[in-house]
């Protein structure tokens, strides 16, 4: 069946089984390595990419479901003038250890400050509670969350990479 | 890898119906995958023709209906359509609640409440809250429609009185009366809870006149507690009540075996949750905790 998305803003055409994962057809056949396979079982969150602004494991995700939808990964947020804010502000906090779960972390934060743009530190909590880091790196990550939130209300409009 | 299968993206119900009972046992109503795929991904079940019902108009519907005073939920509104619903928090805060705290936020966007409940795995959240509210489940095929009340639907270890040919199209689930308090209390360490309770409480003149309590998460489905029920009732509406009851809580429920809790701690752990639901219910069936509409 053919597959037709828009990945990254741009507009992606192949052809796939019905049984084609998501992630598979990201990393295998366009190339997008940031989101990873671990758990497999939508437990874990590295594999996190955002199906129109929602986060969605993409290890447990049919391809085909992303048809005439926007997939957004991790590849997609820095823009022309470095990374988005948020990247930064992981970079920053040294929210990151080994950083095979920081693609989804950073994913998944994106998604809740766009819903909620000042979050409480346990509603940051929350919403990262199915993401899992065993570099027990959690304390930073919680400060670059909510250093991202302040990045990203103090320049609303300008700073949100090219895709947003 | 999955094995190979087909995709089928049936426009009705009956259409629906009428593949699964043209398929037979080589087709699975596909839904949000949340359970379902990873079952084929570890082979442990393959289905060569798989039927994705979200695009059947209005399969994902969330109503209330002013006149029965229902919430008639469809069966492929995703766990988070229902935590963000305005509907289900201003009727059923307790299910909007549990809704925010299913697994995490991905298995919530994918995962629908029908899927859940027709998968009837024995740790489902849902399946407790609902079978305490008395919710009915309506299941349609090409031949007819049925409606099920949520407590004789899951009939074992991921069993259901569905039909192969049936799909769930809606739960409808009763607006609790403004004299009753709904709770659900739950013990949980991973992705799905150990033992999880679920109480509504109904409160005439200071004395608990009525009580559902539904155990959940410690046997292989959800089971109401009869017994707790009855001691419940006639008791004074003050938390004071949940304490009278816990011991019994913890002798009455039945407990399946596992691989990582012993029976006696489940019943503990069930005992606990039970007596703070109960007492959750109480203080919100007494306005105590803002009434009926507090979370």
């Amino acid at each position: 069946m053919l597959l037709e998305a828009t990945v990254n803003n741009r507009p992606v055409s192949l052809e796939i089984e019905p049984r084609a994962i998501l992630l598979d057809v990201l990393r295998d056949h366009l190339g997008l390595t940031g989101a990873k396979r671990s758990c497999d079982t939508q437990v874990c969150g590295a594999c996190t990419v955002l199906l129109d602004g929602s986060p969605v494991s993409a290890c447990c995700t049919l391809a085909y479901e992303a048809g005439g939808r926007t997939v957004e990964t991790i590849e997609g947020l820095a823009g022309p003038d470095g990374l988005h804010p948020i990247q930064q502000a992981f970079v920053d906090r040294v929210a990151i250890q080994c950083g095979f779960c920081t693609p989804g972390f950073v994913l998944t934060t994106k998604a809740l400050l766009a819903e909620n743009p000042c979050p409480t530190r346990s509603e940051i909590a929350d919403f990262l509670g199915g993401n899992l880091c065993r570099c027990t790196g959690y304390w930073n990550i919680l400060d670059a969350v909510e250093d991202a939130a302040r990045r990203l209300a103090a320049a609303p409009t300008s700073s949100q990479g090219p895709s947003s | 890898m999955l094995d190979r299968f087909t995709i089928h993206q049936p426009q009705s119900v009956e259409e629906a119906s009428e593949m699964l009972a043209r398929f037979g046992p080589d087709a699975a109503v596909y839904a949000g995958g949340t359970e379902l795929l990873i079952v084929m991904k570890e082979r442990l079940a393959h289905f060569p023709h798989l039927m994705d019902i979200k695009r059947i108009p209005g399969l994902n519907a969330l109503v209330y209906d002013a006149e029965r005073r229902e919430l008639v939920i469809g069966a492929v509104a995703c766990h988070r359509d229902l935590e963000r619903s305005p509907e289900v928090r201003d009727r059923l805060p307790a299910l909007a609640a549990l809704e925010a705290a299913v697994a995490n936020v991905r298995v919530r966007n994918a995962g629908t409440i029908g899927g859940n409940l027709c998968f009837a795995e024995p740790h489902s959240d849902p399946a407790t809250l609902l079978t305490a509210l008395d919710a009915r489940l309506t299941l349609v095929a090409a031949t007819g429609t049925r409606q099920i009340p949520m407590a004789s639907f899951i009939t074992g270890l991921m069993e259901t009185v569905r039909r192969h040919d049936e799909i769930l199209v809606s739960i409808t689930v009763p607006e609790p009366a403004a004299n009753s308090g709904v709770a659900y209390e739950r013990f949980k360490l991973h992705e799905r809870p150990t033992a999880a309770v679920a109480a509504v409480i109904t409160v005439v003149e200071g004395t608990i006149a009525d009580a559902r309590i539904v155990a959940g998460s410690v046997g292989v489905r959800p089971q109401r507690l009869l017994g707790t029920e009855v001691m419940l009732r006639g008791l004074p509406a003050m938390e004071t009540s949940a304490v009278t009851v816990a011991d019994f809580i913890r002798d009455e429920v039945e407990v399946t075996g596992n691989l990582f809790e012993s029976d006696p701690y489940t019943r503990q752990l069930a005992r606990t949750v039970g007596r703070r639901a109960i007492a959750a219910a109480i203080r919100r069936a007494t306005g105590e905790e803002g009434g009926r509409l507090a979370a």
